[in-house]
């Protein structure tokens, strides 16, 4: 049996001219990832767990930190939900809502995607910071934005928006209306279509789209670093918090790369956990419909 | 023999596409490979022009062993049933395609291409993309691209799978016309007996993966080798225990030696030809195929007891012109 | 016996807008109203203050920013690494498109994930990674300072990291085309005598150009708006390892927000042009071609 097999395949592989082409191009695409994205991943667990726990219990003993990472957990969380529903939103009025301008704002939703993130940041600051007219209104009014929550989220917000809006849009797009229009022949008024036939079938969508900036929100810098004033136990957010024990010195963090391994460690695990989930949604979307 | 392929297989995982299968190819002749969708008749064809690769076996192309050479170095024509044309290019540039590969001359690249256009009837096209021109004319694009190249073999994979039926006739026609005009070695795959028959020198009925029978279509339609491909290449109905055409099933009004009693259920006009069903007295179906005429000499109606036997019986036949020789 | 049925009164052609079809015109207006609102507050106005702050003074800020030789320097390397980075994502990126799209191998879907891996993960924890890896006590330190190369708080590193969070972008856009477009056009080829690299040349970069140029531009602008990994193993030497991104940081530190805003807004507006002009073209290239 096992004879059979090799002789079939050696000669399958002395009479298939494309086999060495396809192997180099396997190889070359699997060191170009195992170099850049596996090893990268062993080190920081390396670092951070080798040691067990011991990593990770000194580095949250840091003033702050614990509160960093709650607030990292917090403030991606309603990015996701906020954005969830805003994301859908938007996707709904663009693809099913005719009006003047259509392109214009589906093109500032992609805006986000093309700015930089910390470019990001100094935007918000330049409208709400103290010092503008917006912002300072705001602040005589009790609103603090920057240098605060609010600020954090709004930073999230933009530079998460396009996230759901393209993970939502196709789907939306490619919906066969057909069966939106039997349930309103079976008297169904448009909020409920929406509410029954519509949203289900865009869920996993969202919910992709919502892990999506979970994920992201949880690893974002450059907007917050900017607009958040790393106030510990006030703004100060995971990442940022991960440079400051890599500087040892700022604001009483010992510090040291092995405790930011350990941090690092526990904020990619959320974030690898994240996209396996939104990897199986997707595959298990296809399936069912196929 | 312009196509050999000696004791072919091919699996894909665990369903076998080609069961140890040899085939011989007369040079100049156009053969059909028939037979119904995973028959493993496309990739047959597919193997032949190197597309794929098989599990064992030889393919010989000219007497040339071409089983470790690529498609590129075997000197075939391909037509694809999706038509494969090369959206971004004109249809010149799709035709010239090959012949910029061998880098022939510009001169000479033109004038051919312009022959080609006036045999597939494409004149004043040349400046169009594919995505204006309709189904058709697509595909007599792909055929003068691969005749281009002036390939030892024309292979046709369900070429007129995806036209309607109008043009379906029209181009089946009009490629046996180009073929007796050219005579390149042709094979075409289609799972449409009418068109196996109207277009081939000779038709290779394939079913699950081997080859029931080669032969001419008459040889295949009077001497089939095997009942599949019996019911797969003409009509049939079933006597007792044999098959037999519905033309070849004689109805009297009155009895006579070995005729069998039955009963008529239905007679549907069908223009020039007149179906009747009937049921013996058993209670089994039969279909009669008469000509208007002999319909009208019967004056037959619905519930009338009427005799039947069949004129010839088409009996499968094992040694049949073209039956598969055991390998 | 045929039975009397209470006829229902049919309404006759020709009638006013009911009240059902009014209200959902108000209703979807409102819903319009509200995405606009939102997408105004969030992005536009942001742009706009950014637009404001950076240009209210006119040109004389602008050309005394970029007379300034750090400033030079800054946008200088962002342009190196950018186009390296590039050109080692488009060129790797299709590599691996293409084996995701066309090969079948176990293990298949676990090359699909670190594609998108990097998207998940934090820049910062990527600078870490390269430190960890290239830094002192790292995995390939001792190599390179043997060959007296030096990685972290130098160029190398920067580039490295920069392209590891850019990896996705090439793939993602390609994977689907090459998928849509399926192997008949590349099998045809064949068969008229291309060879491999000459049918990848003519027939399927052709194909795939417009989505293959938009995820250049994506990975472009996500290069060039790179902070927080190049933050973490620059070491943010002034003038040698410092980028646009991080001279903004220390300009607003240093009280010379003006120049800040300027250079923001010249990556901001470099990004969106290159976007919107990629995807322009790419739109115009679907209207001739005709879609098959």
């Amino acid at each position: 049996m096992v004879a059979d097999a090799l002789t079939r395949a050696s000669g399958r592989a002395r009479r298939d001219p494309g086999a060495p082409t396809r192997w180099a191009l396997r190889a070359t695409a699997m060191l170009y990832l195992g170099l850049f994205v596996l090893l990268p991943v062993v080190v920081i667990l390396q670092r951070g767990y080798s040691d067990g726990l011991t990593n990770l219990q000194d580095a949250l003993d840091n003033f702050g930190a614990w509160n960093a990472i709650k607030l990292t957990v917090v403030m991606a969380f309603l990015a996701a939900i906020i954005n969830g529903v805003f994301g859908t939103l938007l996707a709904y009025v663009l693809v099913r809502i005719r009006f003047p301008g259509r392109e214009i704002v589906s093109a500032i939703v992609d805006l986000p995607f093309a700015i930089p993130t910390l470019v990001a940041g100094v935007m918000l600051v330049a409208l709400y910071g103290p010092s503008s007219v917006v912002g300072g209104w705001l602040e005589d009014h009790g609103v603090k934005i920057i240098f605060a929550a609010p600020g954090i989220l709004l930073a999230l917000l933009f530079v998460t928006l396009p996230l759901v809006v393209r993970s939502v849009q196709p789907v939306l797009a490619e919906l066969d209306r057909e069966e939106e229009e039997a349930a309103q022949t079976l008297g169904a008024g448009s909020w409920t279509t929406f509410r029954k036939i519509v949203l289900p079938a865009l869920r996993p969508a969202i919910v992709a789209g919502g892990l999506l900036v979970f994920a992201r929100s949880l690893g974002e810098f450059g907007a917050i670093v900017f607009v958040s004033g790393n106030i510990p136990n006030k703004t100060l957010t995971a990442p940022v918090f991960i440079t400051q024990l890599l500087s040892p010195g700022s604001f009483g963090a010992t510090g040291g790369p092995d405790q930011a391994a350990a941090v690092a460690g526990l904020l990619f695990g959320l974030a690898f956990i994240v996209v396996l989930l939104t990897e199986k949604l997707i595959s298990g979307r296809l399936e069912r419909t196929s | 023999m312009a196509i050999g392929v000696h004791n072919v297989s091919k699996r894909f995982g665990d369903f076998v596409a080609l069961d140890d299968v040899s085939l011989a190819i007369p040079t100049g002749s156009l053969t059909v490979l028939l037979g119904p969708s995973g028959s493993g008749k496309s990739t047959l064809l597919r193997v032949i022009a190197g597309l794929e690769q098989p599990d064992s076996g030889e393919v010989a192309i000219a007497e040339t062993d071409a089983t470790a050479l690529p498609p590129q170095k075997r000197g075939v024509g391909f037509v694809f049933q999706h038509y494969a044309s090369f959206k971004r290019m004109t249809v010149r540039d799709n035709i010239a395609f090959g012949m910029k590969i061998q880098k022939r001359s510009k001169n000479e690249i033109r004038a051919r291409v312009d022959e080609l256009l006036e045999l597939v009837q494409l004149q004043g096209l040349a400046g169009r993309y594919p995505s204006q021109l309709s189904g058709g004319q697509r595909q007599r694009m792909a055929l003068a691209r691969a005749l281009a190249v002036q390939p030892k073999v024309l292979l046709l994979d369900e070429p007129f799978g995806a036209l309607d039926a109008r043009v379906r006739k029209e181009l089946r026609a009009w490629l046996r016309r180009l073929h007796d005009e050219v005579h390149v070695t042709t094979v075409l795959v289609t799972h449409d007996q009418e068109e196996a028959m109207e277009v081939a020198d000779r038709i290779a009925v394939v079913n699950q993966g081997r080859i029931e029978q080669y032969g001419k279509p008459r040889d295949l339609y009077e001497h089939p080798a095997t009942e599949f491909v019996m019911t797969f290449v003409g009509p049939v109905t079933r006597f007792g225990e044999a098959y037999i055409r519905p033309h070849d099933l004689e109805v009297e009004l009155q009895p006579s030696a070995r005729y069998e009693e039955a009963t008529v259920e239905k007679v549907v006009h069908l223009g020039f030809e007149v179906r009747v069903e009937l049921a013996l007295s058993e209670g089994e179906r039969l279909e009669a195929q008469l000509t208007k005429r002999e319909a009208e000499r019967l004056e037959l109606l619905e519930g009338q007891r009427v005799f039947v036997r069949p004129s010839r019986l088409t009996e499968v036949e094992e040694d049949a012109p073209g039956a598969r020789v055991a390998s | 016996m045929s039975q009397q049925a209470h006829a229902e009164p049919i309404a006759p052609r020709g009638r006013p807008a009911s009240k059902p079809e009014s209200r959902g015109r108000a209703v979807r207006a409102v819903l319009v109203g509200i995405a606009l609102f939102y997408v105004l507050v969030l992005i536009v106005a942001p742009l706009a203050g950014i637009m404001y702050y950076g240009l209210r003074n006119g040109v004389g800020p602008i050309t005394d920013t970029f007379s300034q030789p750090d400033v030079r320097h800054a946008l200088y390397l962002t342009v190196l690494i950018m186009l390296i980075t590039v050109v080692v994502t488009t060129v790797l990126g299709l590599v691996v498109a293409f084996v995701l799209a066309r090969d079948r191998f176990p293990g298949k879907s676990l090359l699909s994930a670190f594609v998108n891996l990097p998207l998940a993960v934090s820049p910062v924890v990527v600078g870490l990674m390269a430190i960890l890896l290239f830094g002192r006590g790292g995995w390939f330190e001792p190599f390179f300072s043997a060959q007296g190369i030096q990685i972290v708080f130098a160029l190398p590193s920067m580039v490295i990291v920069t392209i590891f969070i850019s990896i996705p972008f090439v793939i993602r856009e390609v994977v689907p085309l090459l998928e849509e477009l399926g192997m008949d056009e590349e099998q045809a080829a064949w068969t008229l005598g291309a060879s491999r690299l000459q049918t990848f040349l003519r027939i399927t970069l052709p194909n795939i150009r417009w989505g293959l140029f938009y995820g250049m531009a994506l990975s472009a602008a996500r290069a060039i708006g790179e902070v927080g990994a190049v933050l973490v193993v620059s070491g943010q030497v002034q003038g040698r390892t410092e980028t646009a991104t991080l001279y903004i940081l220390r300009a607003f530190d240093q009280y010379q927000a003006e120049r800040g805003y300027i250079v923001a807004l010249t990556l901001a507006a470099f990004s969106i042009v290159l976007l919107i002009g990629i995807e322009a073209f790419r739109r115009r290239s679907l209207k001739r071609a005709g879609q098959e």
